[in-house]
């Protein structure tokens, strides 16, 4: 299948039933050139698929390509039931557009959440059937025959009695007169020749070449490049900028001043950066100015001595643990993480008076352009969003406010311009990670099983401010998954959920948010019960999920291919997690670590067992899930953005510790054969990491963290 | 004006002597396979080789490049070890995101020409510089030996 890139963007207006296309013609390398006519598709019987005379075959793709495979799982959906190989077919990326690309449930057009392929699977799938159901009934008229006599391999619709053939080419017409068909039967999975097959991505070719284009890559005719200065508290405000000796610089043109930022418009991003350097800023702090990070931390303490909304309530577990002479109470927190994507943020804004144009990479496409036409106060018609490849998206561009940031820059230059943020002003201006607080006490049997548990979850709702329609009646579903969910059979369980919102840091979705939050807090606390009752980790948790197979199952498989139980070196230890949440995907794993006597922790050796269901790229599944454990490893180890005066006191990778190739342990996968529903994949692995850690430290040092990050914790414990 | 000879090419580049070399391959000549990450060195994004060495092209200053031997990723492919480390990266499907990929095959391609097969420290030591937020060191790791065994096979 070759990639058709960003050099050929096709806009695809009214395309259900073939409607008029309007072509796009981008190249990649020299810039956007006209607009040029791209002969409208014969055959478009949904958004997603398009089959012209030629018999070229071209997927339209609504999710956005930031590493987790999308370009090659959702074409592969698609291919599977419309009976074509992935070699026949060309990848286009959607435009924005809610109404056909909306993501089921969201209702909009994202890519996140662990999503694509979780609630993509059937939708795509019937796309596919129907577009195969339209060609086939094509064929069976042309030859006059039933169409269940029919079959398709390849693109090519046979009649086995007669022994006739027809490609797909050759049917457009006639199939593009038929109605859609509203109900299809879909392929048995047995019959699957695609999914569940390792399918090389189509995007990697031109990202070992350097000529994959990212966002950063745009180049406009005339374009000017930027760099930023953002008040360095939120909601801060400029009073004075001092530009005499930024404008004397070389290459600078001008210095555009916003209420809370100052950005410098250049010839080259190194005119800008100097530029920017050279300005004497001065701002008003606002009232965030004097915050410190202590104060976040006790405002969320306070809270948490509060009663919360009650997500989830079995018996009277508080009564339980008031009653029980053997109960543990434990107080757990989660810092703020920075993501850190490594193509800095950056976005490109061309503002005319009638139109507006954004170059960027986002996981909101339809938010970016709603925002831009709000700012220039343009309908969204006259405004074009080119999405590009995404430079790691993590739940960072799940956000738009460098959109509308860079949108504001450019409406005051003439021309286009690239904002560009260096790497300090991303560490400074992230959505962070919210900072959780969690207080978990737990009430025991005389042979230590847990009679009661109860769980109560401090941090803002990151979904009230981000979709305020999914936060309902007091419950941030995000901020409690994973930890609502519990799978331990205990008698009596209760899970509050205290929304506290956090001054001076504004927060979003950082790789499993909730659940990478909850199952670290969870999975510590069921260690320190098992810890308590004087029993293994493992066998504990198998004890409470009987009620949980195949939760059961991936425990089994991680300490099995783990060599759990077998003995380890002074100073290693071992420690396992189990994750389900809403992303309907089990992971179990099991970390082994080494802790030197200095406290330095090395991760050695991470096995996870994952359940996502039915799996349809199986190496991306892999990469996932090592991927997403390196990212939790990091997080878990290092992470923690703190603040000083309203300040974030980190600005590079020097204070942004992440891990490094000769820090990275080795890890390995085990896929558990399912035909269960697909679950999400994105996530699972990070979230799963850093209790499996600090259990795994418990293990070698007897000591429990409950604070990440998790090496500062243990050097101070 | 200065002249970079880049990718076997001479270029002329109208550019402060000061600028580093990155913004130059980027903004004044167009290449931009060599990655922004850090603007200090930290991240190995923009790793591009010098007379054959890995280098930061985020701060050397073009005037330091003037006289020597520069390749990009654009033009690694043209060099044996190059090719076969593309090849491995794609063969064992070392990438994801790929925004840091130039930069890690650079490094890679660098490590290779001075130790043909590079043990785990070796590789330890080469890439360390080098950045990667999708977690893909685990593949990098053996797509590296898989290209120094392609060579060791087939000879370059």
């Amino acid at each position: 299948m070759g990639l058709v890139s960003r050099r050929e963007i096709l806009f695809a207006g009214a395309a259900a039933g073939g409607g008029l296309l309007i072509g796009w013609h981008l190249d990649a390398r020299a810039g956007p050139r006209a607009a040029t006519k791209v002969a409208p598709p014969v055959f478009a019987p949904n958004a997603f698929i398009r089959i012209g005379r030629d018999g070229r075959v071209t997927m339209i793709v609504g999710q956005v390509e930031m590493g987790q495979g999308v370009d090659t799982s959702m074409p592969m959906l698609l291919a599977e039931e419309l009976e074509v190989g992935l070699d026949q077919v060309q990848v286009e990326h959607a435009p924005p557009d809610d109404k056909l690309y909306g993501l089921p449930g969201f209702g909009f057009q994202v890519t996140g959440a662990s999503t694509s392929v979780r609630l993509l699977y059937e939708p795509l799938r019937k796309a596919g059937a129907a577009a195969r159901s339209m060609l086939v009934t094509a064929a069976a008229q042309t030859w006059n025959v039933d169409a269940a006599s029919c079959s398709v391999q390849k693109g090519v619709v046979s009649h086995p009695p007669t022994g006739r053939k027809l490609a797909y080419g050759a049917l457009v017409d006639k199939a593009a007169r038929l109605p859609v068909p509203t109900e299809v039967a879909l392929k048995d999975p047995k019959d699957f020749t695609l999914i569940g097959t390792p399918a090389k991505r189509l995007d990697t070719p031109a990202k070992v070449d350097g000529t994959a284009v990212y966002g950063v890559d745009v180049r406009l005719p005339g374009m000017k490049i930027a760099t930023v200065a953002a008040s360095p508290v939120v909601g801060g405000k400029l009073i004075s900028v001092d530009d005499s000796k930024a404008k004397a610089i070389k290459g600078v043109r001008q210095v555009v001043r916003l209420d809370d930022a100052v950005a410098v418009v250049a010839d080259d991003m190194w005119a800008a950066t100097r530029g920017l350097k050279a300005l004497v800023i001065q701002w008003d702090d606002g009232p965030n100015g004097t915050i410190s990070i202590d104060d976040v931390v006790a405002g969320l303490e306070a809270a948490s001595l509060t009663p919360g909304v009650v997500v989830r309530n079995e018996g009277d577990a508080p009564a339980a643990v008031a009653s029980a002479p053997n109960k543990l109470e434990s107080v757990y927190e989660a810092p703020f993480l920075a993501h850190a994507t490594m193509e800095p943020i950056n976005c490109t804004v061309h503002v005319r008076p009638d139109r507006c144009e954004v170059w960027t990479g986002s996981q909101v496409l339809s938010r970016a352009q709603a925002v831009a036409a709000k700012s220039v106060g343009l309908p969204l018609s006259k405004v074009v969003v080119h999405n590009h490849y995404l430079g790691g998206g993590f739940g960072r561009r799940l956000e738009v406010d460098f959109v509308l940031q860079a949108v504001r820059i450019a409406r005051r230059v003439h021309g286009p311009v690239k904002v560009i943020w260096t790497r300090e002003e991303d560490i400074q201006h992230d959505v962070y990670r919210p900072y959780y607080y969690d207080r978990m006490t737990a009430a025991l049997d005389a042979r230590g099983q847990p009679l009661a548990w109860t769980h109560r979850i401090v941090g803002p709702s990151i979904f009230a401010r981000w979709a305020p329609p999914v936060f309902k009646n007091g419950i941030d579903p995000d901020a409690v998954d994973g930890a609502e969910q519990l799978l331990y059979d205990i008698p009596a369980i209760r899970v509050e959920y205290v929304r506290h919102e956090e001054p001076a840091l504004n927060n979003g979705f950082w790789r499993g948010v909730g659940v990478t939050h909850n199952t670290w807090v969870v999975e510590s606390f069921i260690d320190e019960l098992a810890a308590a009752a004087k029993q293994d980790p493992v066998a504990y948790r198998r004890g409470l999920l009987g009620k949980s197979p195949r939760a059961r199952a991936v425990i089994d498989l991680a300490a099995q291919a783990a060599g759990w139980g077998d003995r380890l070196a002074a100073g290693r230890g071992r420690g396992v997690s189990l994750m389900y949440s809403g992303w309907d995907t089990y992971v179990a794993q099991v970390a082994e670590v080494e802790v030197s006597d200095a406290g330095e922790v090395r991760v050695r050796r991470i096995v996870c067992a994952v359940d996502c269901g039915t799996v349809v790229n199986p190496d991306t599944v892999k990469a996932q899930i090592e991927g997403g454990a390196i990212f939790g490893v990091s997080g878990a180890l290092y992470g923690g953005v703190t603040l000083k005066n309203g300040r974030v006191e980190q600005s590079n990778f020097h204070d942004v510790r992440v891990l490094r190739i000769n820090e990275t342990p080795a890890i390995e996968v085990h896929l558990v054969r399912s035909s269960e529903r697909p679950g999400g994949i994105g996530e699972p692995g990070t979230a799963a990491t850093a209790p499996a850690i600090a259990n795994a430290i418990f293990a070698a040092t007897g000591k429990r963290i409950r604070k990440i990050p998790l090496e500062r914790q243990l050097r101070s414990a | 004006m200065l002249t970079l000879k880049i990718n076997g090419k001479s270029h002329n580049v109208d550019a402060d002597p000061d600028m580093p070399l990155l913004w130059a391959l980027r903004d004044l000549l167009g290449m931009n396979g060599t990655k922004f990450g850090c603007g200090v060195a930290l991240c190995g994004a923009c790793t591009v080789h010098l007379d054959g060495s890995p280098r930061r092209a985020c701060v050397m200053p073009v005037s330091a490049a003037i006289g020597h031997s520069i390749t990009t990723i654009e033009a690694i492919s043209a060099t044996p070890i190059g090719k076969k480390v593309q090849q491995a990266w794609l063969d064992l499907e070392v990438i994801q995101c790929g925004y840091c990929q130039s930069g890690q095959i650079m490094a890679a391609a660098a490590l290779l020409e001075t130790i043909p097969a590079p043990t785990d420290t070796d590789i330890d030591e080469a890439l360390s510089g080098n950045i990667c937020r999708c977690g893909t060191y685990p593949r990098i790791r053996e797509a590296i030996k898989r290209a120094a065994q392609a060579r060791a096979e087939r000879g370059g």
